[in-house]
């Protein structure tokens, strides 16, 4: 990991849902300007995990954390954060596109509005840059008034990638991002995790190996709700050190 | 048992579904001819009236002749009073009962008083807003009463549609401009609100449906004055309450069922702008 800067840091932490434990002493380092990959089998804890880093739990009720998560040194659980403004910089796409049922244009205004931005020439500017990032500009520049529900599922999805951008964030939490998409939109937004990862601290969930491997640079496995190794995306593919991580790699379960 | 059993296997699956859907088919055709009966009867004996003289003149000798323009104005009035007072008011309390009451026995109380808010007799609203808006405050016969009185009666409509329109707008939607550093009002604001207007409009809607056929309530309230009002305190009779009197009082059948085809229209109407709103909000709302 040497050369770069952590960025996201989780110590001993730890979450129960009511009296369910669901994550156990995650300890774990996610550097900056790369891809962190969270893999691991349905239920371990993953989209648990990376919702702790954007404060997304505090929204469940009876949802208890212990430990540290610290961003740029602090932890974002202490009594002084603003949740709002964390997740303005650390953006978040979720399993399941969810644009709002609005222009495309005001969805991706939606963020800078939200934080305070009024004037129109801006926002234009905000948008044709957010779209144009996230690869969607060439194909809906001329339709940005129709509704985004309109878009087919890829596009919604790159459309809240697109969101997301438009607020300037430091890190983007990606959750299953392509679960719900043909291989021809997945590959789009691998292509364009492959590019984001240049500004942006990028930790993604996936159930897909292949796609772990192309876009990542760590991995992170996950068992029931504990870190059972994490490493270089090659070491941890190539020569595991744990049995259960080379059975969950090769296929043998999960 | 056995007659039923016995049924089932003499008749084959295909020959009961072809059964089943005659019967269900019977039941909307009925449910339907029902309908027509009633408009057709009302309309055509009614239609003869109802023209520009009938819907814009002044009713002369207690509305046997002239027109009932007072009695459209007034409920008109009527309902913008209701539904000024009633949709910010309702919506407010669905806002806070779907998004912020926390979910246990107080917020239970409080459904369960709209529930039977929504229960209470017409009448009873009327007598209780005769006692409390005419005499109590002392607004008197008059718009205002009548108005408040109907927003009584609707409110709970638009509180219980508006708190399902907003609880049905999904998590998803929710948690994505959480992501993007709103806050909760933000969010409810900015994000839930306009996915639930169809919902929400469609709740209104129904609200006024229910409220200008009232008649009961505005009998109490809103006075049976045929001039035209010129203030919020000036007592006025609804289109519902003049048929009412025009027919029992023996005054003139032909014009009840005139204003009969009148109200009709007017719920068409809104029927209609329902409808115009609805498209206009759901523009947004997925594909056509
Ligand atoms: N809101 C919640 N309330 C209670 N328990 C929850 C909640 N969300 C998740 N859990 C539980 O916590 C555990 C971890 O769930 P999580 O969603 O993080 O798994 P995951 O690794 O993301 O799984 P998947 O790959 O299926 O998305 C599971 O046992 C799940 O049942
Ligand atoms: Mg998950």
């Amino acid at each position: 990991m040497a050369g770069n800067e952590i960025e996201i840091e989780s110590r001993d932490l730890n979450l129960w849902y009511g009296g369910a434990q669901a994550l156990k002493d995650i300890t774990l380092t996610m550097p900056e300007k790369k891809v962190t990959a969270i893999i691991g089998p349905s239920g371990c804890g993953k989209s648990t995990f990376i919702r702790c880093i954007n404060r997304m739990n505090d929204l469940i009720k009876d949802c208890r954390i212990t430990g540290e998560l610290l961003f740029e040194g602090r932890n974002v659980y202490d009594k002084g954060v603003d949740a709002a403004s964390l997740r303005k910089k650390i953006g978040m796409v979720f399993q399941k596109p969810n644009p709002f049922p609005m222009s495309v244009y005001d969805n991706i205004a939606y963020g800078p509005r939200l934080h305070g931005l009024r004037k129109r020439e801006e926002l234009d500017e905000i948008v044709e840059e957010s779209l144009k990032a996230s690869a969607l500009w060439k194909e809906i520049a001329d339709i940005l008034d129709r509704s985004a529900l309109d878009l087919s599922g890829g596009q919604q999805q790159r459309l809240c990638i697109a969101r997301t951008l438009a607020v300037k964030p430091k890190v983007i939490l990606f959750d299953e991002p392509c679960s719900a998409l043909d291989p021809i939109s997945t590959a789009k937004i691998e292509d364009l995790i492959n590019n984001l990862k240049h500004d942006y601290t990028i930790v993604i969930v996936t159930h897909n190996m292949q796609q772990a491997a192309r876009v990542s640079d760590y991995t992170a496995f996950f068992l029931l709700g504990e870190l059972v190794e994490f490493g270089k995306t090659k070491q941890i593919f190539e020569m595991p050190e744990e049995k259960s991580t080379e059975d969950y790699i090769t296929g043998r379960f999960g | 048992m056995t007659v039923v059993t016995a049924i089932r296997t003499l008749v084959s699956p295909a020959t009961s579904d072809k059964v089943a859907m005659m019967m269900l088919w019977i039941s909307a055709s009925i449910a339907i001819l029902i309908l027509l009966f009633i408009l057709g009867y009302i309309v055509i004996r009614g239609i003869s009236v109802v023209n520009l003289s009938f819907l814009l003149g002044s009713p002369r000798l207690s509305g046997a002749e002239g027109g009932i323009l007072p009695a459209i104005v007034g409920t008109f009035c009527l309902m913008v009073v209701a539904m000024l007072s009633a949709v910010p008011i309702g919506i407010g309390a669905a806002i806070y009962l779907a998004e912020y009451a926390p979910k246990g026995a107080v917020t239970g109380i409080i459904t369960f008083g709209v529930e039977c808010l929504a229960g209470v007799p017409s009448i009873v609203i009327g007598l209780f807003g005769y006692a409390f808006l005419v005499i109590y405050l002392g607004f008197g016969f008059s718009i205002l009463s009548g108005g408040l009185a109907l927003m009584f009666m609707v409110l709970p409509w638009i509180v219980r549609v508006s708190e399902e329109s907003i609880k049905a707008v999904p998590m998803g939607l929710r948690e994505g401009s959480f992501a993007l550093g709103a806050t909760k009002w933000q969010t409810v604001s900015r994000a839930v609100l306009p996915s639930a207007v169809p919902g929400i409009v469609t709740g209104v809607i129904l609200g006024i449906g229910k409220a200008i056929g009232e008649t009961a309530v505005i009998m109490f309230t809103a006075g049976s004055s045929l001039l035209m009002p010129s203030s919020l305190f000036d007592p006025v009779r609804a289109l519902p309450y003049h048929l009412y009197i025009l027919a029992s009082e023996g005054i003139s059948d032909t014009m009840a069922y005139g204003s009969s085809v009148v109200l009709l229209a007017m719920v068409l109407l809104i029927n209609l702008a329902a409808i115009a709103v609805q498209k206009r909000y759901g523009r947004y709302h997925g594909r056509k």
